[in-house]
């Protein structure tokens, strides 16, 4: 199968990926990126924590620099999509050009859930997507005094740890009843709560906003659920995303949170492909249920698995999940998925801020959860990307050390 | 601004204009200098941005700090001189450094 032309829709780590892998692969058709914001491809981990405080600047986002498209033929477009044409296999743009595909990749990300209160929409309340958020967000960020942060996830958290490292009065409410309740086990999250209480950020948990309150357009206050008045001159919210299917949806393809894709992750039309944060894949860590994954990982190796499909390689995808989050002086590491987790082995100590949480589930180790031990994390990953697994007895062990025991049994 | 040349494993160079401030990763994968492939993007999370200093340009380089340390107890072929390339910040003093490439990044 020679494709004459691959066109791809999003232009943030997926996309971007997808077409750097396939000039990787040899691939020497026509590669046309579309992205939907102004610039170059960036980066967007950094955008809640680095970045706002300074340590990194703009240019240090970009993947590439303006050259490397024209050197490696990637016409890289800043338009919208507006429609899927895939009867012509064809997209239409906002511009009104419609550009021809041979196959055709949704890389099309998602987008922050909407804080659902009267007062969301002043305009010192931010959800942290895009580099325009950030750049908006910064300066405010500087000067805040009392900042109230919505959800108390990883976007959530790295934002409160920046606020108070500024100086700013932090104030977190999250309705679950730890922080970072869905991703990590209950040790861990004891951990970085009382980390960010170290640093002068207060939590309320079980705990929503009815409402933001504005005074001549300005935030002033949020009203949480149980009737109290938080002063607040800065609102960030990080309460999840929704993906962004609406294109597929519209083009009628199969839709299940996200897009439904299969294990080679092609959609319900063979000549289209999803990736990353839009696709909702069968996944090998989690019994392969279709499970929709938000991270760069994802994003860049099921952009190397669709890359190799196109050239001919075509592998079921079913690389391990890991994930990272910075907050203050904390790298929160994990691998694996923790899903249905029954059991946990601790090892380290939390006083010293370095600690694992080994996830097993039958006894069988399903996921790592590191904090400021580095060596863990890379041994989890290589544990959990090949037999032998290691049991909750053995882990369990006076002394365990996990970089020993994956030293020892390797092959 | 300082040139840095990185020589891949089968031997080929690559002569790449850095910027101070920027990491040796950045220079790298901007110039396209293939077998970095960086994936977490410089937060000293992933390991696959290891080079190799040449020995002679080892003073110039800081130590690694333990994180980067732990991280490269699992890189390919570790040695002495091997560094996480994104947890190396351009300098002036750095004009001129060769760093070579392993074979492998996984």
């Amino acid at each position: 199968m020679t494709l004459a032309s691959v066109v791809i829709v999003g232009a943030g780590q997926a996309g971007f990926q997808v077409a750097t892998s396939l000039r990787q692969e040899g691939y020497e058709g026509r590669i046309t990126l579309i992205g939907d914001e102004p610039g170059l491809p960036y980066q967007r981990p950094p955008l809640s924590k680095a970045y706002l405080l300074g340590k990194i600047q703009d240019t240090n986002l970009l993947f590439r620099p303006a050259d490397f498209y024209t050197a490696q033929r990637i016409d890289l477009l800043h338009d919208q999509v507006t429609a899927i044409d895939r009867q012509n296999r064809r997209v239409v743009l906002a511009s009104g050009d419609a550009i021809n595909y041979d196959h055709l990749v949704l890389a099309t990300g998602a987008h922050n859930r909407p804080l659902p209160v009267p007062g969301a929409e002043l305009p010192q309340v931010f959800g942290i997507k895009t580099k325009a958020d950030a750049d908006a967000l910064a300066p405010l960020a500087k000067a805040a005094r009392n900042v109230v942060v919505i959800g108390a996830g990883f976007i959530g958290l790295e934002f409160a740890a920046v606020a108070a490292a500024l100086g700013a009065n932090v104030h977190v409410l999250e309705l679950a009843e730890r922080p970072m309740a869905r991703a990590v086990s209950r040790e861990m999250s004891e951990l970085f709560r009382q980390a960010h209480e170290q640093w002068g950020v207060h939590f309320d948990f079980r705990e929503g906003l009815s409402r933001i309150d504005g005074d001549n357009g300005k935030v002033c206050a949020v009203q949480t659920a149980d009737g109290r008045a938080l002063p607040a001159d800065l609102v960030v919210f990080g309460i999840g995303v929704i993906p962004n299917a609406q294109l597929a949806t519209e083009a009628g393809l199969a839709i299940e949170n996200g897009i439904k894709v299969d294990a080679n992750l092609l959609t319900s039309d063979p000549r289209i492909s999803a990736l990353g944060d839009v696709a909702n894949f069968p996944c090998l860590q989690n019994d392969e249920k279709h499970t929709r994954l938000e991270s760069v990982q994802n994003a860049v190796d099921q952009a190397r698995a669709v890359a190799a499909r196109l050239m001919g390689k075509p592998a079921p995808y079913g690389a391990l999940p890991w994930f990272w989050t910075d907050q203050g002086d904390l790298k929160l590491q994990i691998a694996g998925l923790s899903n249905g987790y029954d059991s946990t082995v601790v090892l380290g100590s939390a006083a010293d801020k370095q600690l694992s949480v080994l996830c097993f589930r039958n006894d069988r180790l399903v996921a790592v959860e590191s904090c400021n031990r580095m060596g863990d994390h890379m041994a989890a990953r290589k544990i959990l990307s090949r037999a032998p697994r290691l049991t909750a007895a053995e882990a369990s062990a006076e002394g365990f050390d996990l970089k020993a025991w994956e030293a020892a049994n390797r092959d | 601004m300082p040139t840095l040349t990185f020589i891949e494993h089968n031997g080929t160079a690559h002569q790449v204009k850095g910027d101070i401030g920027q990491s040796v990763m950045q220079a790298a994968t901007f110039a396209s200098v293939p077998g970095i492939p960086a994936d977490c993007g410089g937060a000293c999370s992933c390991a696959t941005c290891h080079t190799y200093v040449d020995d002679a340009w080892l003073s110039k380089v800081q130590a690694a700090e333990s994180m980067e340390n732990d991280m490269l107890e699992y890189a390919f072929e570790r040695r002495d001189n091997s560094r996480l390339s994104c947890q190396l910040i351009i300098s002036e003093e750095m004009d001129g450094m060769v760093l070579h490439l392993p074979a492998s990044q996984f």
